[in-house]
């Protein structure tokens, strides 16, 4: 084929004999070689160092930083961690403390973290591809690399790959993982920690074995289908379920519970009848509550639709519209005989106080709340129905239901969620493709991924969706290749449990509630592990009979539980034998008795060089302290030997707590305890003379 | 020949125009129907939040007229510095004057400035610039031992679970956000006081001292924390160039 006549011109021209097509052919060899250089010399990371030494060239410590950078690619390499990072090759600053106020990337000074970047590469907390050197390449998702760089707002989650251990630095991480374990997270997926132990859930969602005893059928109807319209802060999440799935899952629970030994006190019940239209009933009943202190645990919408309270038990708004009084006056008396592992405390309440309080919590109602809810009669077809959705559901995840077994893996497991292949995954439609938007989108919009899914719709906020994208993060491969060296363990679950007697006194009375033993119960009040060589014997009796606050700012107190002297005793006793520090010998000081000069050196170290007032109250007419608690009665109240060890050094006997070490003087600790163990308050005085 | 060299340009240009396109973002800005004079915060300014992180709190700003009334409909627009993520960046005024945005912070640690503009009557704009800011690492560690430590005497604020010992001091703590105090005082100084207590720079004993409680690098994080908050903002020494 002849070529047209312009082009076979230069075909001739060009190429006409051997020579000439040799030289067009080696040049073009030439140039193709001549790529591989160009392209090497074009680097994004050759334009960047050239960018650094630019930019340090008119700093006053160029010198330095000159001498600090070294130009060519570098590299981190740890193996034992399977780091590869040449990141530092482009982030040139980043142990540069000079460069502090330099806000372009790549050059910024890495902000102060307790751990070494040599120690650690960076690709471990901030993902990305290590070995990458180029930008897209290292920071962004690409055909070869899954895993772009991890958002700012999950950062957090790397910390959790190797503590297991709530950090201080890492509020995220930590309300996440309180999370996981309180919204029922895990009682659906299994999650493993690297240590291979499983982690459990800390809510306590309710048997159901005994509900009709409780509630009716229409509450439990209106609470399936959306049970944050019964209560705000319910943790049950909406699983959005159908009209007529909600009414045989309804009809269901209620034909399966048997009935409890609940015990019927009468005038309890006729008690609380006469509450309702009462109005002077009514202030002892609320002054009863208060008293009780049951807004520790539990909160209630006041009339500017604030929760007041607690969150340790449910909230208790429309109590009145769910459960019957006659279940009520039981579950006042003593919790225990309906629900035997709860975490409320058993009251000893009269019968006539129960139904004081059966009385004031029934008025708790919502009128609005079941007015729509009608149901018929279960028909055995809808109880079978209703069987077959609760199986369907997984509700035994959480719930204990007669005749339904508690079902293995219900959900899939999340051990290494926080590395799961993008390839992997079923992305609704609308959803970016990186793992975390997937995960971030599930737990918002769960039924969103498709008809026919179980997970049911959470009310979280945006902070608490991030909180949990970071927990769920920490959970990776990485994680569970981690060199033992490089983690740190969880705290071990303590399955403390005291002995005898008085400790079914605790266990009746729910002691661990609020406070800690040996390292297992709740953190709103004090640890008391060691407060047999803390306090009194005389005191600690008075403090069972009648619990006065010791701090004047506190809202939330010990409530009066109404024990019998008895079981004081028993628990005053189990108290100052077992709960000893091994550290003091509460007997080592005396309580009494120390020299007026002694007293007076602590009065004055008291006031000026260590000015405790700032915090505490001893002379109820001049000290203002709110902080700590008020000292004016601490001679009855405290040892000697806790009080001389507090001064050397508080943390070592509460970790955690605000006083600050002083390092004081052996003299100073001694004369401020001989002060301090002369404040025996007005009651002791009267002992004195007495 | 000619031919061919146009016909070579012309796929030249196209190729390079369909390569360097890059997909431009429009706002859709709604129309205002209505104008005012001022923009002012309703609340949301000055929050703290880590960095990438959105604010617990939206930011509400109204825009009045020149009565000092809340004007329906204005037009708001937002711009903040790059990394900051404004949803939704424009819009008008609802039925009680105000304009609802929810922010989050960009990755690095600092003070973000947004600026609130709303065109008036005459074409003019009203600005308003309002700050939040963004929390590193060191900056969150000290906020934590802020609340643990420092805050009940320095926080005049009181909540029913925490009140404040602020009233009962007789020489009052400087809360953290003064800036024209603290900034005087320089780390060395801060750290001095923390460590030692008010005595340390002849200040009240009733402040005392923390060194024997926090770490060294606990200290440095709450002097960060301290730093991050003060208002006026504090500016590090700056730069000294060399002379030549």
């Amino acid at each position: 084929m002849r070529l047209p006549d312009p082009l076979e011109k230069l075909r001739q021209r060009f190429f006409g004999d051997t020579v000439r097509t040799f030289g067009w052919i080696s040049l073009l060899l030439l140039i193709l070689l001549a790529i591989a250089p160009a392209k090497n010399h074009f680097a994004d990371w050759r334009r960047y160092q050239r960018g650094y030494e630019h930019l340090i060239r008119t700093r006053s410590d160029a010198v330095t930083l000159q001498r600090h950078f070294e130009p060519g690619v570098q590299q981190i390499w740890l193996p034992e961690m399977g780091v590869v990072d040449r990141c530092t090759t482009c982030h040139s600053a980043l142990k540069e403390t000079t460069l502090m106020d330099v806000t372009i990337q790549p050059y910024r000074h890495h902000p102060d973290i307790p751990h070494k970047l040599d120690e650690f590469g960076c690709s471990v907390c901030h993902r990305g591809q290590g070995t990458a050197t180029s930008v897209e390449d290292a920071h962004q998702s690409t055909l070869a690399w899954e895993e772009p760089i991890l958002p700012a707002k999950y950062l957090e989650s790397s910390c959790g790959q190797c503590h297991q251990q709530d950090l201080k630095g890492t509020p995220q991480l930590n309300l996440g993982r309180k999370m996981l374990t309180q919204y029922g997270c895990v009682h659906c997926h299994t999650v493993k920690r690297p240590d291979g132990s499983t982690i459990t859930g800390t809510d306590d969602p309710p048997t159901l074995t005994h509900i009709a005893d409780k509630t009716s059928r229409e509450w439990i109807y209106a609470w399936l289908k959306d049970p944050q319209a019964y209560a705000t802060t319910a943790t049950m999440p909406n699983f959005k379920l159908k009209d007529e799935d909600a009414r045989d899952i309804s009809a269901f629970l209620i034909s399966s519970s048997t009935p409890a030994s609940l015990k019927l006190v009468q005038a309890s019940l006729d008690a609380a009848k006469k509450v309702k239209d009462d109005a002077a009933l009514q202030t002892k009943a609320a002054s009863l509550y208060g008293e009780s202190f049951c807004a520790s645990c539990h909160a209630v919408q006041n009339a500017a639709g604030n929760l007041v309270g607690g969150n340790v038990g449910p909230e208790l708004t429309k109590v009145g519209s769910k459960v019957k009084p006659e279940w009520l006056q039981a579950w006042v008396r003593n919790p225990h005989d309906y629900d035997p592992p709860t975490g409320m405390p058993h009251y000893r309440f009269s019968d006539q106080e129960v139904g004081l309080l059966t009385g004031f919590l029934m008025g708790k109602s919502d009128s609005d709340l079941l007015a729509n809810v009608h149901l018929d009669a279960a028909t055995p077809e809808q109880i079978a129905h209703g069987k077959r959705l609760v199986n369907d559901y997984g509700c035994a995840s959480c719930h204990e239901i007669n005749g339904i077994k508690r079902p293995e893996n219900f959900a899939p497991e999340l051990t290494k969620i926080g590395s799961k292949p993008a390839n992997q995954l079923a992305f609704a439609p609308g959803v970016p493709h990186t793992l975390y938007d997937y995960i971030n989108a599930k737990i918002r919009q769960p039924r969103a991924f498709g008809p026919g899914l179980k997970m049911p719709q959470y009310t979280f906020n945006t902070a608490q969706v991030d909180a949990l994208m970071n927990a769920l993060l920490s959970h990776n491969e990485r994680a569970l290749t981690m060199p033992a060296a490089k983690t740190v363990a969880a705290l071990p679950v303590s399955h403390y449990e005291p002995a005898g007697k008085a400790g079914q006194l605790i266990t009746d009375l729910n002691c661990f509630s609020c406070h800690a033993i040996n390292g297992r119960g709740g953190d709103m009040a004090p640890d008391i592990t060691w407060e047999g060589s803390s306090v009194q014997r005389d005191w600690l009796v008075q403090f069972f009979r009648n619990p006065n606050t010791l701090r004047p700012a506190l809202i939330r107190r010990m409530p009066k539980f109404n024990l019998t002297d008895a079981e004081i005793n028993t628990l005053t006793d189990y108290i100052m034998t077992v709960y000893q520090s091994p550290k003091i010998d509460r007997d080592s000081m005396p309580l009494s008795g120390y020299s007026a000069g002694q007293v007076e050196l602590g009065k004055q170290l008291y006031y000026s060089k260590y000015s405790c007032q700032a915090c505490h109250i001893i002379d109820t007419k001049q000290d203002k302290g709110y902080i700590g608690p008020t000292l004016s009665h601490v001679g009855s109240r405290l040892t000697a030997a806790w009080v001389y060890n507090w001064m050397k050094d508080p943390q070592a006997l509460r970790p955690g707590t605000q006083e600050p070490k002083r390092n004081m003087s052996d003299d100073d600790a001694r004369a401020l305890t001989a002060f301090l163990m002369s404040q025996k308050g007005r009651d002791g005085q009267e002992a004195k003379k007495r | 020949m000619k031919r061919t060299a146009c016909l070579l340009i012309f796929l030249v240009t196209a190729l390079s125009v369909g390569c360097s396109r890059q997909p431009k973002t429009f706002v859709l800005v709604a129309k205002p129907t209505a104008y005012g004079t001022a923009i002012v915060e309703s609340s949301g300014g000055k929050q703290t939040a880590g960095v990438g992180t959105p604010l617990l709190q939206p930011v509400v700003l109204q825009v009045n007229d020149e009565q000092g009334n809340a004007v329906t409909g204005a037009l708001v627009i937002l711009h903040g510095p790059s990394g900051i993520y404004l949803d939704p960046a424009a819009g008008t005024t609802d039925s009680s004057g105000q304009f609802t945005t929810n922010v989050s912070l960009g990755v690095i640690p600092g003070r973000y400035q947004i600026t609130a503009s709303t065109t008036t009557k005459t074409g003019k704009t009203a600005e308003l610039k309002i700050e939040e800011i963004a929390f590193g690492y060191q900056e969150m560690l000290g906020s934590q031992l802020n609340d643990q430590y420092c805050a009940r005497c320095h926080n005049q604020e009181s909540s029913p679970e925490r009140v404040s010992n602020y009233d009962n001091l007789e020489v009052k703590p400087h809360p953290f956000t003064e800036g024209d105090t603290l900034n005087k005082m320089s780390d060395a100084d801060l750290t001095a006081i923390i460590s030692h207590g008010g005595p340390a720079l002849n200040k009240s004993p009733l402040m005392a001292p923390y060194g024997y409680t926090l770490s060294k690098s606990e200290i440095q994080a709450v002097i960060a924390y301290i730093r991050m908050v003060s208002d006026p903002p504090y500016g590090a020494p700056g730069i000294v160039y060399a002379q030549k």
